[in-house]
């Protein structure tokens, strides 16, 4: 199923490629979201998120054109093909929207989070931190003699992976950024 | 050309520049500049109605009778929150207004002032883009825009909210023609092998369909043109929505009258019975459809929209095609002459008489009998008296308004408006103020019903104020109507709070607005009673007397298939009148 995009001043834009070919099974997508950085455009995006009932699994926003004041927000949603074919059709009709991607089927794409872990202990299990975060490549970007905050890269779900190994070992907070996603090739 | 100019002035210059000559609305403390500027010009026409509601919903009426943007102007806090079911109900229909809300100053904003209300905030989901203009340099800008997205692509409200210093202070005016557009230019034309496709099925149906919607009458006076032109060429039968009526003219031999949930017998069983079903601007909605698992289960499904988020939303498409109804007619009919004018005529004639059978059901029959005026009665002479004269119809929303859909007969486009997608009650008298602002010399009638009417009727103090001559044609059961038929039949008859106590004198009410006032409850007396709210030159409440428990018939009943339509009879008379007595 092709993607629907949604390109301002097209001429060869149709829905000819929707057909229908719609399955029951929730899949996660991740939508690239190029929109003017403009005061309410996040709150345009995520109303219609909320509005409609649609899922958000993660969501990250920053200015990344600063002379064009573009923002990309890169949102992880789940849902059926119609519904996700549904969500990026209502994205391209708000007016704040320039384009709309589906990284999950317009190619390859590259996920990453940072994630920061504070993780609290002494003795063995202060050692086996560090050698976990070792092996993880996590970067210890602060520390005591009772606690380490590592600092880790990686897609969502090597970071679900460290997670789990440090809880046992005194993981006491977690922030994650959400996830930044590009598509893999010169396009 | 730029000039220096205050916000305010502006504002008034870029609605001339925009050819908008009227305005509906009201002041209030963060409109006052604009309101001053108002009164020194007389390009635009300011109409003053009594609630900020009336002025979004006149302002539809104006819209949807013109095709232009109807524009209301209110003010902050209140006002605008007034403005939300009007944004709503334009948003629902895809009708294009532009409501210019006043703020508190920038500086003040957040600060809870008197009368601060987030109105951008408030009014995101119920507009199709709105704006906070903080800026005087860039507010005519902002408005031109507004103007553009109102009216491009598919039509819906707008919403400039204009803080009062933005207001007073001095900047520089864009003029229309400079201001940047291309921040919104969605696809108009469609994908010609879709076309291609569409027409060769077209070309072989055995039993098709046209299933047309508002999205004909959006698209201009041409597209409907286009469309009987089709029509008529092809012989295929059409079927309409509610926001569709008046596209193809109900007198055409084609018209199979309104689909949906009280629509009629043989729309409903030729979309449920057919090989192929044209979409063209409509939208799949609930009240259209029934249950969806069994829609038109046998048909090949194209759907022309100029919406991609409306393709497949609701029920698959099989032939997409997103572009402007008028565009994609055009090619439409270019690629099926240019193919040599095929249809299928023998299989269409068998349609055809499958739909003569069909209509023997004689699904909208009724028997007007004794001293009490039916509904459908009611209508039916409306229509017989009024259908001659250059007019224009408004409803509010209820059995009534449904009733006029079925009896009330439309031959062309713009002269229906009605609240379809939201179902705003209150909605038809402001509605038929803008109309009549737009057609001061045409008749225009606002079937209402008692209860819907009661909601806005302060408007009528705006009919009489600006001698706007708009018949309220009232056919009051003293009931909630469709309420109580749904209590009927899905709540064992318990009438909760569904009835009109207390009802005004609609005749003394009338008098005392400075209107003309008409009871009517005997159907000998109908005629002349109409005759006489026609003839009259002036705002008129006509109090129609009908038949308390009527109920409105067909009925697709909620998750029912098109085919298992009740139609009606006077089977639950009976059962009606053991409990209406509990009521009265």
């Amino acid at each position: 199923m092709a993607a629907l995009k949604i390109k301002k001043g097209s001429t060869s834009h149709s829905a000819y490629n929707l057909r229908p070919n719609f399955s029951d099974e929730v899949e996660t997508h991740t939508l690239a979201v190029l929109v003017d950085n403009e005061p309410g455009v996040l709150a345009r995006v995520i109303g219609l998120f909320a509005g409609r009932g649609y899922n958000i699994e993660s969501l990250t926003v920053a200015e990344v054109d600063h002379t064009g004041h573009l923002s990309r927000i890169t949102i992880v949603t789940t849902g059926t093909p119609q519904v996700i074919e549904q969500i990026k059709a209502q994205l391209g009709r708000i007016v704040s929207v320039h384009d709309v991607h589906d990284l999950t089927v317009e190619g390859a794409s590259v996920e990453r989070e940072l994630a920061l872990f504070k993780v609290a202990g002494t003795g063995e299990k202060r050692v086996e931190a560090l050698r976990l975060a070792d092996i993880f490549r996590a970067n210890a970007v602060d520390s005591t003699l009772e606690s380490f905050v590592f600092e880790l890269t990686g897609t969502p779900g090597k970071i679900d992976a460290f997670a789990d190994l440090m809880r046992p070992l005194g993981l006491i907070e977690v922030a994650r950024t959400g996830v930044a996603a590009l598509s893999r090739g010169p396009e | 050309m730029t000039r220096q100019m205050t916000g305010a002035k502006m504002v008034v210059q870029a609605l001339k520049d925009q050819g908008v000559d009227t305005v509906f609305g009201y002041p209030g403390g963060a409109v006052l500049p604009i309101y001053d500027e108002i009164f020194q010009q007389n390009d635009i026409r300011h109409i003053l109605v009594r609630h900020e509601q009336g002025a979004v919903h006149a302002a539809e009426g104006y819209a949807r009778s013109t095709g232009k943007v109807g524009v209301a102007l209110v003010t902050s806090g209140p006002g605008a929150t007034n403005a939300v079911t009007g944004l709503t109900d334009a948003l629902l229909d895809s009708i294009p207004i532009l409501v210019l809300t006043g703020q508190v100053p920038t500086f003040m904003i957040g600060s809870d002032a008197f009368q601060e209300a987030d109105t951008v905030g408030i009014t995101r989901p119920c507009t199709k883009h709105n704006w906070l203009a903080k800026d005087t340099d860039t507010l005519a800008e902002t408005l031109h825009q507004a103007f553009h997205v109102a009216q491009t692509g598919r039509p819906g409200p707008v919403l400039v909210d204009i803080p009062k210093d933005v207001q007073f202070a001095n900047g520089t005016y864009t003029a229309p023609e400079k201001s940047d557009t291309t921040i919104y230019a969605p696809e108009t034309k469609g994908d010609i092998t879709a076309i291609n496709e569409l027409v060769e099925a077209m070309e072989k149906a055995e039993r098709p369909v046209f299933y047309t919607g508002g999205g004909v009458i959006n698209s201009g006076p041409k597209a409907s043109k286009l469309l009987r032109e089709l029509v008529e060429a092809t012989g295929i039968p059409i079927t309409s929505t509610l926001m569709g009526l008046g596209a193809y003219p109900a007198s055409g031999e084609n018209w199979l009258g309104m689909l949906g949930m009280h629509g009629l017998y043989e729309a409903n069983m030729a979309m449920h019975d057919c090989d192929l079903m044209i979409n063209i601007g409509a939208r799949f909605d609930d009240r259209i459809t029934g249950l969806i698992s069994a829609f038109s289960p046998n048909s090949i499904k194209a759907h022309i929209d100029i919406d991609p988020s409306s393709i497949n939303k609701v029920i698959p498409a099989d032939i997409p095609i997103v572009g402007d109804v008028e565009s994609v007619l055009t090619d439409i009919l270019k690629v099926w002459k240019a193919r040599g004018r095929t249809v299928n005529r023998d299989a269409i004639a068998n349609w055809q008489s499958q739909i003569s059978e069909w209509r023997k059901v004689e699904c909208l029959k009724y028997t007007q009998e004794g001293k009490v005026i039916k509904p459908q009665y009611a209508l039916e002479r409306l229509e017989a008296l009024t259908k001659e004269h250059d007019r224009y119809i408004t409803t509010e929303v209820g059995q009534h308004q449904m009733w006029a859909a079925q009896y009330l007969g439309f031959e062309d486009p713009n002269r229906w408006m009605t609240s379809g997608g939201l179902g705003t009650m209150g909605y038809g008298t402001p509605a038929s103020i803008g109309v009549q602002v737009a057609h001061p010399d045409s008749l225009v009638i606002n079937v209402a019903g008692e209860a819907s009417w009661l909601m806005n009727m302060q408007e009528m103090g705006t009919a009489v104020q600006f001698r706007l001559p708009v018949k309220q044609f009232i056919l009051n059961n003293e009931r909630l109507g469709m309420v109580r038929q749904w209590q009927e039949l899905l709540h064992g008859e318990r009438y909760s709070h569904s009835w009109s106590e207390a009802l005004p004198d609609f005749v003394k009410l009338a008098e005392a607005f400075g209107a003309k006032g008409i009871i009517c409850s005997d159907p000998d007396d109908l005629d002349e009673a109409i005759m006489e709210m026609i003839n009259y030159d002036g705002p008129v409440i006509f109090d129609c007397l009908v038949e308390k428990h009527e109920n409105c018939f067909p009925m697709i009943p909620s998750g029912k298939p098109h085919n298992e339509m009740l139609l009606g009879e006077a089977s639950t008379q009976g059962v009606i009148q053991a409990a209406g007595a509990v009521m009265v």
